[in-house]
């Protein structure tokens, strides 16, 4: 079994909700994992020449059920309970491991994924494997208790890393003493970049939850900047800004392009009205519900525009007392059970 | 009614990494091409269904958290969409059959929900 330590110092793993909730989490894992990550390294053997009966005194005073056999440093067989079972129904227990161990191995290498020991185990129904190197050297043995542990592990792990990412995310505001403390976030968008459309939106939405949002003004922030953001990219000369900013009890989102800037604001403002190209609203954009939909989101919204020099989107999201972010959620306060 | 009865039922295919689709249960439905619409529209757990087979219905899907998309008329659906859907966990499903026609499946399924 490797330690924890080593197990734990896998990086650059981070668990979504969307992983959490799904089985194929598991499925990644037996890929991701190796089995020198997980095996029992500190391995019993015997010599081909012991006595059978010498193996079930190490066998049970190990509490094992099995040992591979070297001869010289060379795998050579494994012998089990059941061969030992064999030599005493045999009552044949002087004689040596050579008489008995299997010598028709099935080896796993420890640089493999945990799926190749997972889908030989299954394939041949035994309770081990032997795990070699590239030199073809016996380095440990893998079970399936190892591979359960191993993957609990490593999701244990990816658990711990997250929730402490959002506890240290959710206690932002709590933490930093001042008269007035706010996160900026500065987004630079590309005009006709719709390959990254949605990209802005989705990392200001989940910011916030990691900050302790509701979901429901994650989700309102979300629409909000997206509805931004695609206009920009459809409707910019040059794309924009977007500068959003989130204090304990208000996020206020600035969007600013330089042109060519709305001909008539009242127009723009009203359900329907596009001046979306034919190739864009091919594509479901320009229905003209943008800047209405963001009206009807936010809380205060203020829109001003110059043809020719460009056009300012200011806006605001309110978070009553039981939504704002200074206060601790305590689904996520793990306090005590996380040690840095 | 779960996800996996209605792909089995509209015999969709699911374009994203396989999952245990039995355990998403949509509890509404949309139905338009249009992405404003849509983001006015669709709620949380929603099935959307559109013609729309390109990138950004990935951003909306993911924003909203709709259960799935529905993609219609066989619309080609590129690799990076399904990437992205998959990145995103957003589940993105096809069909032969034209919107309406889907729509009305689901209806008589008995997803009311709008």
């Amino acid at each position: 079994m490797t330690t924890d330590q080593e197990l734990y110092g896998r990086r650059g793993r981070i668990v979504t909700d969307q992983d959490a909730k799904d089985i194929t989490r598991v499925e990644e894992l037996a890929y991701d994992l190796k089995i020198q990550d997980v095996m029992t390294r500190d391995v019993s053997t015997v010599s081909p020449e012991m006595p059978m009966r010498n193996v079930l005194d190490m066998l049970r005073k190990r509490r094992i059920s099995g040992a591979p056999v070297l001869d010289n440093e060379n795998l050579v067989g494994i012998i089990s309970m059941e061969d030992l079972v064999r030599a005493m129904s045999m009552n044949d227990l002087n004689a040596p491991v050579a008489k008995y161990m299997t010598t028709n191995l099935i080896t796993v290498f420890g640089f493999d994924s945990l799926i190749k020991a997972l889908e030989k185990l299954i394939q041949v129904n035994v309770g081990r494997l032997p795990v070699l190197d590239e030199n073809n050297k016996l380095v440990g043995m893998i079970t399936k208790g190892d591979i359960t542990r191993g993957i609990l592990i490593a999701i244990q792990k990816d658990y711990q890393e997250e929730e402490v990412r959002r506890y240290r995310a959710s206690h932002l505001f709590e933490d930093i003493k001042s008269d007035r403390t706010t996160l900026v976030m500065r987004y630079h968008i590309k005009k006709g970049d719709f390959i990254n459309g949605g990209n802005a939106s989705s990392n200001i939405k989940r910011a916030l939850v990691r900050l302790g949002a509701s979901p429901q003004i994650a989700r309102r922030c979300g629409i909000a900047i997206y509805e931004a953001e695609m206009n920009l990219i459809i409707h910019t000369n040059n794309g924009g800004r977007i500068k959003v900013e989130i204090e304990p009890q208000k996020i206020t989102m600035l969007v600013t392009d330089d042109g060519p800037g709305i001909e008539n604001i009242e127009n723009a403002m009203k359900p329907g009205y596009s001046t979306a190209t034919n190739t864009v609203r091919e594509m479901g954009f320009g229905a003209g519900m943008g800047l209405f939909n963001i009206k009807r989101i936010v809380d205060n919204m203020e829109l001003t525009s110059a043809p020719g020099l460009g056009t300012r989107l200011w806006m605001s999201i309110i978070m009553e007392d039981d939504e704002s972010l200074r206060e601790a959620d305590s689904s996520t306060d793990i306090q005590g059970e996380t040690t840095q | 009614m779960n996800l996996q009865e209605i792909v089995k039922e509209l015999e969709l295919t699911c374009l994203t990494q396989p999952q245990d689709l039995s355990v998403v249960v949509p509890t509404s439905g949309y139905a338009s091409d249009l992405l404003s619409c849509v983001m006015a529209g669709a709620k949380k757990d929603g099935l959307w269904i559109t013609l729309q087979a390109h990138l950004n219905i990935i951003a909306v899907a993911a924003l909203l958290e709709l259960s799935a998309i529905i993609v219609t008329e066989n619309a080609p659906v590129e690799q990076p969409v399904i990437d992205k859907a998959n990145d995103q966990g957003v589940i993105l499903l096809a069909t032969p059959l034209p919107t309406y026609a889907v729509v009305g499946k689901l209806w008589e399924m008995g997803l009311h929900g709008v």
